[in-house]
């Protein structure tokens, strides 16, 4: 009764803190939501059942017994040999001779040309736990020749075949070398530019006009959107700098390129992305070392550069990694850029080095997504499936990185 | 005695020279050759943003003198097609507006929800347990959020709205994913903001009576107005710059178009649809995704200088 004298609204206050508190944390139930949406859009789709027609049974090319994926490099160049016509075994001999393969390259073309297993329809798998009985009626009406398996789109052939015109055998590996490749390259560049540039803004520059405008730089570079550095690197790399990115300057360029559409311009480009990132976090990181810990150091009559040698970097240096980290894993997931400096279409042979023409695994997923294929968008949920756990992974380690310093 | 006095004079006045030459500093090429191999990296930087300026401007200068092309119709034309020599960017920029105003929808209302949770009410616990989740959302390859966009919210809608009302390629999915791409970002960045407000003026709302809504509603958030605002402007910054979920579901051709179900391609789309296939240098079409890339520069320019000010501007400052 007190409580309806002194304040009749009260009640009405706590129903109301009560329902918009509720609003407020389905705010981040909501965002929950949409993770485990997409988490199961993509293992929905990288795993199912697949009806499958082979031209030629894999069990009839069985040799003495042994099984065709067993057979060595040689027994399966014969077979090669026997099925396709010569004037294909010239052209792969040309491509590139078979002495130089290695046995899974062969492997890959004996299933390409001569098993030619064809991939008629696939199920997602929710479709292939829910409704199997009506999918096994489908394919024995539908296809009478196919076998229906359970596929796992990611599988360890996905991850060492080449990339290929026929989504059955084709594997992320080119990709997957593509992108190392590139983040190699990026790393090398912009690590050392971007601590060293994170040294320079808080050990050295004093407070003139031309620091400022530096620091203010690097800032307003880190909202530039990553399209923006495709068309710069495109410009300057690819274009500009073509007689160097495509190797020809050092006489090295790789014969089927000999353009700067290379792995180089690739680096170069996402090195320019990823360099604001890794000079604010390298800043905050050389920012938290105390100051003490200089003043001692010069107290003894340590020189500038020995007093951030010896004492400031190595105290920095668990957060230089941890936003390295995280800048790196933002790289391997850029895709936009990469397309306009001219990732290839389709590159089915491994780069070789920092002139070879280059794909990624983003580029990979982005190509399959826009095909009208199902098979191709099975494809492109594995790959995306792969790339999220080599990202999470890489945040892993951040965040153990993080945690295990932090403490001290 | 005179003599002996002017030479102990001398000597002295030969031991402090002696000390100053030893104390002074002393020339270090090494020490100055690192400094300056910094300086070069911090000016990378710089040599980066005059890059761009420079790509950017020298191109679309060629494509804006180029006979076909007028500036007059290229701000002020509803139709986009290179193939026939019409260069209007309506089009492109109406879709890029739709798309983020989409996102835009979701991702602020929802974050600030969700920033006020994570600051106001969660315990550390609870909030130990939802901020990783978030960032696990943020670190998610936008390419990745293409895929979710054409495979599952592209469906989820026909279903909704019937299949002939939604196209498959349409900017209400692009917009809707783009949303939720955003999202941690408006929150990380508003939950910074409100963090930031001292704890004084919680206690000061609550010893008047205030309870927790009314007091994270009408004193924390328009303590952290600046900041909150701040994040909103970096948040449409980042949704008009950004790519790969537009340029995979949101479709590939110009339209004009305010229906959000139909397929309209935006600026970013159309610049990594043209620049994807064979591109000849110098040809038209390669000149004119260097104008659209200068406009986009521009607006997420504006946004991003006009959040840094609005933060330096309207920070309240409380000591």
């Amino acid at each position: 009764m007190t409580t309806s004298r002194f304040d009749p609204q009260t009640p009405r206050r706590h129903r109301l803190g009560r329902v918009w508190s509720a609003l407020f944390l389905g705010a981040i139930l909501i965002a929950i939501l949409a993770l485990g949406a997409l988490l199961y859009d993509i293992i929905d789709g990288a795993f199912g059942l697949v009806a499958i027609e082979n031209r030629v049974d894999p069990a009839s090319l069985a040799i003495e017994g042994v099984p065709l994926e067993d057979l060595s490099k040689e027994q399966l160049t014969a077979i090669l040999a026997q099925h396709i016509s010569a004037g294909l075994l010239r052209r792969l001999e040309h491509d590139q001779p078979f002495e130089e393969r290695d046995r899974a390259s062969v492997y890959a073309l004996v299933m390409e040309r001569v098993v030619e297993p064809k991939i008629v329809k696939t199920w997602s798998l929710t479709a292939s736990l829910t409704q199997r009985a009506a999918i096994e009626a489908e394919v024995a009406e539908k296809y009478p020749q196919a076998q229906l398996e359970f596929r796992a789109w990611i599988n360890p052939t996905f991850i060492q075949m080449p990339q290929s015109s026929k989504p059955e055998i084709a594997g992320v590996r080119t990709a997957i070398l593509g992108s190392l490749w590139t983040i190699a390259l990026t790393l090398i560049v912009a690590f050392p530019v971007g601590v060293g540039a994170a040294i320079y803004l808080e050990e050295y520059a004093s407070d003139t006009a031309l620091n400022r405008v530096i620091q203010t730089n690097i800032n307003n570079l880190a909202g530039v959107p990553s399209i923006i550095y495709g068309m710069l690197g495109l410009a300057i790399f690819v274009r500009g700098l073509e007689p160097f990115t495509s190797g020809t300057l050092l006489g090295v360029a790789d014969p089927t390129t000999a353009n700067g559409r290379t792995v180089l311009s690739a680096g170069l480009t996402l090195a320019l992305l990823i360099l604001p990132l890794i000079i604010i976090n390298a800043q905050e990181a050389i920012k938290a070392v105390p100051a003490s810990l200089r003043e001692a150091s010069y107290g003894l009559g340590a020189t500038r550069w020995q007093t951030i040698w010896y004492h400031v970097l190595p105290n920095a240096l668990p957060g230089i990694l941890t936003g390295t980290i995280l800048a790196i894993s933002r790289a391997i997931g850029e895709t936009a850029p990469l397309v306009v400096v001219g990732a290839s279409a389709f590159v089915a042979l491994d780069p070789s080095g920092p002139f070879s023409k280059f794909t990624t695994l983003p580029i990979q997923i982005y190509q399959w997504t826009t095909r009208p294929q199902d098979q191709y968008r099975n494809l492109a949920a594995a790959a995306s499936l792969m790339l999220l756990v080599l990202l999470l992974s890489l945040n892993a380690a951040a965040i153990l990185l993080r945690n295990r310093y932090s403490k001290k | 005695m005179a003599t002996t006095k002017a030479t102990s004079f001398r000597a002295l006045r030969g031991l402090a020279t002696d000390t100053a030459t030893s104390l002074r500093k002393r020339p270090r090429p090494g020490e100055t050759a690192i400094q300056s191999f910094l300086f070069v990296c911090g000016a990378i930087s710089i040599f980066t943003t005059v890059g761009i300026i420079y790509v950017l401007g020298h191109e679309s200068m060629l494509f804006f003198a180029s006979p076909e092309v007028s500036l007059v119709e290229f701000f002020t034309s509803a139709r986009w097609q290179p193939a026939i020599l019409e260069f209007g960017i309506l089009p492109l920029f109406n879709a890029t507006l739709m798309t983020s105003g989409i996102a835009l929808l979701v991702a602020l209302p929802l974050g600030l929800s969700a920033a006020i949770y994570l600051s106001e009410y969660a315990t550390p616990r609870v909030r130990g347990v939802l901020k990783p989740i978030l960032e696990v959302l943020a670190g998610i390859p936008t390419v990745v959020y293409g895929y979710f966009a054409l495979s599952f919210m592209t469906p989820l809608l026909r279903s909704i709205f019937g299949f002939n009302t939604v196209e498959i390629y349409n900017t209400a999915s692009a917009g809707l994913v783009m949303g939720i791409l955003i999202l941690p970002l408006v929150t990380s960045m508003s939950e910074d903001a409100l963090n930031a407000v001292p704890d004084s003026l919680r206690e000061a709302a609550y010893a008047l009576g205030a309870t927790r809504l009314e007091t994270a509603v009408k004193v924390v958030a328009p303590a952290a107005l600046s900041g909150i605002t701040a994040a909103f402007i970096i948040a449409a910054s980042r949704a008009v710059g950004e790519t790969m979920i537009v340029a995979v579901a949101a479709g590939a051709g110009p339209n004009f178009t305010f229906n959000p179900f139909q397929a309209a391609e935006t600026m970013t789309g159309h610049i990594v649809r043209i620049s994807g296939g064979d591109l000849s240098y110098d040809s038209i079409d390669y000149n004119s995704i260097f104008a659209i890339g200068l406009m986009l520069f521009f607006m997420t320019l504006a946004l991003n200088l006009i959040s840094a000010r609005v933060v330096r501007r309207f920070r309240e400052v409380y000591e």
